[in-house]
């Protein structure tokens, strides 16, 4: 009995992640048919790697969201800052490291560990704050960062690196310098290293890391802090390491989404649409839809929120309507405590009437 | 040297005295009752001694190091473990994972283990796995480890919240009001359950309770607290024999 | 003589911010949620007055009327239905829905206004003042924002602290549970919190497409959040708080757009309000909460 109710634990996380991996199979492998046979169509080609970065986004904001149990609605800011460094990287080494085997991998590591270095500083103070404080102050965060980067100016002469807040000209470079990073008009000539293999890669990369860490003895800790800080603390467990940790990660794979986004457009700009906290909140719904907490909900929520829109072009004014309806719809319908009791009734009721035909049976 | 030994702690709110000048001493595997009326400051003196709250004068002194102003986490790391008035369960785990939590600083591994699945992982949770399952059968809980545990019965959350606390490894266990809403069958079976904690885990523990039946039942001595201060102290049957407590919880 | 330009269009935009600063800050002492979707009652408030007084060419005081009678409806209507099933749900869960209404409002702005900018005339008629020998200008809609966002934090108060209701607002806002045991109608209370919170949103929304006269349905989003961070500046819930909290507000934006630069004044806003959190996470006005162990 102890031995059987010890390995169903064990096989009841393991084979939920091995479904979550099998369907991640399932999916690369029909893209895969469709490209060798070009039955894919250049609209679906081309929502290929964002449908990764969304997934990537999700996933990791979800082991803020629905692991740590703090609302962030920043998340779009470490994305901003993963997305600037690493296409300032490139840019700069365009022609020093030409093999894009080799400097997109540096790329990546740079986005990625410079948005967790942010992460780090922001967390500090941030994480103190509870709840609703703690989302507006990512929020606040996530629009600072795409505010400096509008009015961030770096270049580059003989002399080395030039930074200013105000424009180009503040730079006071020798005539020969370039003007990497442009204020309000960005960075443009990012090497377009980004493709689906890479993405699919950093996907499978990015789900592999946050299943395990909720896995872990560090994701018990901070589940445990989400449902009862108090208790958690009366353990043992240290509140601040753990919140930090699951921040940083969370911050750190949002820097690799950022990095995969730059690197597939050519001009790179901080606009509200694509770093402001509009999108902090679209990638919220993907979590809040794909359930909070579940990480294969969040796969699927990003993949079809971000196809089903394309393929819904005509509709596409009623797109952001439909989003908002439905998002109040699931958190009433979830959340609600009469729906909830309503729910736990009917589970009851199906679960008795089950027992009944069970005893009818025998 | 007493394991516990608590001198002088008291703590103001504003104006308010809740615990005023408080002192005891409890000897390793003694089993030892904090009683008093409602509002008396009780729960207070587990906050102080937990860290939760940070005295405004004396100190507690574990084994001879000062547990007193020290935040929550470190205390419990220095040995004392506690369990709550109100149950506070990690609700979303299971009853295993629950166990598991408590494991924390015992079996340790790094996060670059968890990542990547090193050997060690697997090594060390079956060894979590295994001393969970010992502790959530001394309970009789080892059925229910796939449970969550907002879905236990009361009583078995206020079992497990214990089993939690005692897999922290502590010297000290503080249980505040552990029959609050049982009824006389289950406070009994409780009464054996701490006798054969202390016992087996050759634990010391302190315990708050409003059942004097419990009290007089299974603890050595006692602490009577009212208005925050120590009204009496000693052995249980002696100090309950007392006048001034008598008056305390009965009035004049 | 410039500071003291800047300084005065600083007091008129923080007096924008605190009428706006003041629902929130009243649904969240009362209701105890972060009401996202404020902002865009302001923008539903422009909106309506627009077409009102422009479009339908009817004279600015039924403009007005309509704004507020119209905000004042949505409000309570967004109460009911989105909020108030949620109560007792986790605060993640309200907020959630809160963001949920207000993409919503700016949505169906949207369809139904279209995305281009509307050109807002001016409802405040009254011509701007010169002084000392025209060095300093105060425009006409300054003068009227401050003089109204007097009156309103002084009727607001009166109303808080003398009136039945008002009372009634205390006893919730202090334990749920036992107004509604001494007989105090909760639903109502909140709701009514909900009616003044986004009249008084309606009214900010008047002022504000006065003072920058281009309507779209992202003009609130912005202030909204902006007030947010004004209502905790000076402590939520704290009604003093969200005056002093608004006009601060203003101050800084209109000085470090006057002295460091505009591009980066609402980095500042938000670096503040960071700040402020951080070292004093109650604000200026605020009551400390602690769980009880």
């Amino acid at each position: 009995m102890k031995q059987g109710s010890r390995l169903s634990t064990m096989k009841k996380s393991t084979k939920a992640n091995g479904i979550t991996y099998l369907m991640l199979l399932v999916a690369f492998a029909v893209v895969q048919i469709f490209t060798a046979t070009g039955s894919m169509t250049n609209l679906i080609k081309g929502l290929l790697v964002p449908a990764c970065i969304y997934i990537i986004m999700a996933v990791s904001l979800n082991l803020t969201v629905g692991i740590l149990g703090e609302l962030s609605l920043g998340h779009a800011g470490f994305m901003c800052v993963g997305a600037f460094a690493s296409s300032f990287f490139s840019v700069c080494m365009r022609d020093v490291i030409t093999s894009e085997w080799v400097r997109f991998p540096i790329a990546i590591i740079i986005g990625g560990v410079v948005a967790a270095l942010f992460g780090f500083v922001v967390g500090i103070p941030v994480l103190r704050l509870r709840g609703d404080y703690l989302a507006i102050v990512t929020l606040a965060f996530g629009e600072i960062v795409k505010n400096l980067m509008n009015v961030l100016y770096i270049g580059k002469d003989d002399s080395g690196f030039h930074f200013s807040l105000k424009s180009a000209a503040d730079l006071g470079m020798e005539p020969d310098g370039k003007v990497i990073v442009k204020g309000a008009l960005g960075i443009t000539g990012t090497p377009r290293d980004s493709s689906f293999i890479v993405a699919f890669i950093l996907v499978v990369i990015t789900i592999f890391v946050v299943l395990n860490v909720i896995n872990s003895r560090q994701g018990r800790a901070i589940m445990s802090i989400r449902d009862n800080r108090i208790a958690a603390e009366s353990i043992g467990i240290n509140i601040t390491k753990y919140k930090l940790m699951a921040f940083v990660v969370s911050a750190f794979f949002a820097g690799i989404a950022g990095v995969l986004y730059s690197h597939n457009i050519s001009t790179l700009t901080a606009t509200t649409n694509n770093f402001g906290y509009n999108m902090s909140i679209m990638v919220l719904v993907y979590v809040v839809l794909g359930g909070i907490g579940n990480i294969r909900g969040s796969i699927i929520a990003a993949v079809i929120l971000t196809v089903l829109p394309e393929l819904l072009r005509e509709f596409s004014d009623y797109r952001m309507l439909v989003y908002s309806l439905v998002l109040i719809f699931m958190m009433l319908f979830s959340s609600s405590p009469a729906m909830v009791n309503f729910r736990e009734k009917l589970s009851l009721k199906t679960k008795r009437s089950k027992g009944k035909k069970a005893k009818e049976a025998v | 040297m007493a394991l516990l030994e608590v001198k002088d702690l008291s703590i103001q709110f504003g104006g308010l005295k809740a615990v005023d000048s408080f002192y005891l001493k409890i000897e390793k595997n003694q089993l030892y009752g904090l009683i008093g009326p409602n509002g008396a400051g009780k729960t207070t003196v587990f906050n102080l001694l937990t860290g939760v709250y940070k005295p405004t004068g004396g100190e507690a002194r574990l084994d001879g190091k000062i547990i007193s102003g020290k935040k929550t986490a470190d205390v419990n790391k220095m040995g004392v473990a506690r369990t709550f008035q109100n149950i506070r369960l990690f609700n979303n785990l299971t009853v295993l994972d629950n166990v598991k939590t408590g494991l924390h600083n015992q079996t340790r591994y790094s996060l670059a283990t968890s990542i990547l699945k090193l050997p060690g992982y697997f090594k060390k949770e079956a060894e979590m796995d295994k001393r969970a399952m010992e502790l959530l059968e001394v309970f009789e809980l080892h059925n229910e480890a796939d449970t969550l545990a907002c879905n236990l019965p009361y009583g078995k959350q206020r079992k497990l919240e214990i089993a939690r606390a005692l897999a922290t490894n502590p010297k000290l266990l503080l249980l505040d009001e552990p029959a609050a809403g049982m009824n006389p069958n289950e406070t009994q079976e409780l009464m054996d359950t701490i006798r054969f904690i202390r016992d087996k885990f050759d634990m010391t523990i302190l315990l708050i309770e409003h059942d004097m039946r419990l009290v007089s039942g299974i603890c050595e001595e006692i602490t009577v607290l009212n208005f925050g201060q120590v009204l009496a102290s000693g052995e249980t049957s002696e100090v309950l024999k007392n006048p001034e407590v008598i008056t305390a919880y009965l009035g004049e | 003589m410039e500071f003291l330009q800047f300084f005065i269009s600083g007091l008129s935009l923080g007096s924008i911010y605190a009428i706006i600063a003041l629902g929130y800050t009243m649904v969240y002492g009362i209701a105890k949620m972060l009401n996202f979707a404020h902002g865009d009652v302001i923008m539903v408030g422009g909106y309506l007055l627009f077409t009102i007084s422009t479009t339908m060419g009817l004279p600015v005081w039924i403009g007005i009327t309509g704004a507020v009678v119209g905000c004042t409806a949505l409000g309570v209507v967004i109460e009911r239905f989105a909020y108030r099933p949620l109560r007792g749900a986790t605060s993640l869960a309200v907020l959630i829905t809160a963001i949920g209404v207000s993409y919503l409002l700016q949505n169906l702005a949207l369809l139904i206004f279209g995305a281009a900018p509307k050109s807002f005339t001016s409802i405040v008629t009254m011509p701007a003042m010169t002084f000392a020998n025209g060095a300093l200008t105060v425009t006409g809609e300054s003068i009227v924002t401050i003089a109204i966002c007097i009156v309103i934090m002084i009727v607001l108060t009166l109303f808080v602290n003398k009136t039945k209701p008002g009372r009634a607002m205390h006893a919730v806002s202090e334990d749920r549970g036992a107004a509604q045991l001494m007989g105090v109608n909760v639903n109502g209370t909140i709701a009514l919190t909900f009616a003044i919170g986004s009249a008084l949103a309606a009214i900010a929304g008047a002022l504000l497409c006065s003072a920058y006269p281009t309507l779209t349905p992202y003009t609130g989003a912005m202030p909204g959040i902006k007030t947010f961070v004004a209502a905790v500046f000076g402590g939520i819930g704290s009604i003093p708080g969200a005056m002093v909290g608004g006009l601060l507000l203003g101050l800084i934006e209109s000085l470090s757009k006057a002295y460091i630069s505009s591009e980066m004044a609402d980095a500042i806003v938000f670096l503040v309000l960071i700040v402020v959190l951080v070292v004093k996470p109650t604000g200026i006005f605020g009551k400390k909460i602690s769980e009880k162990v």
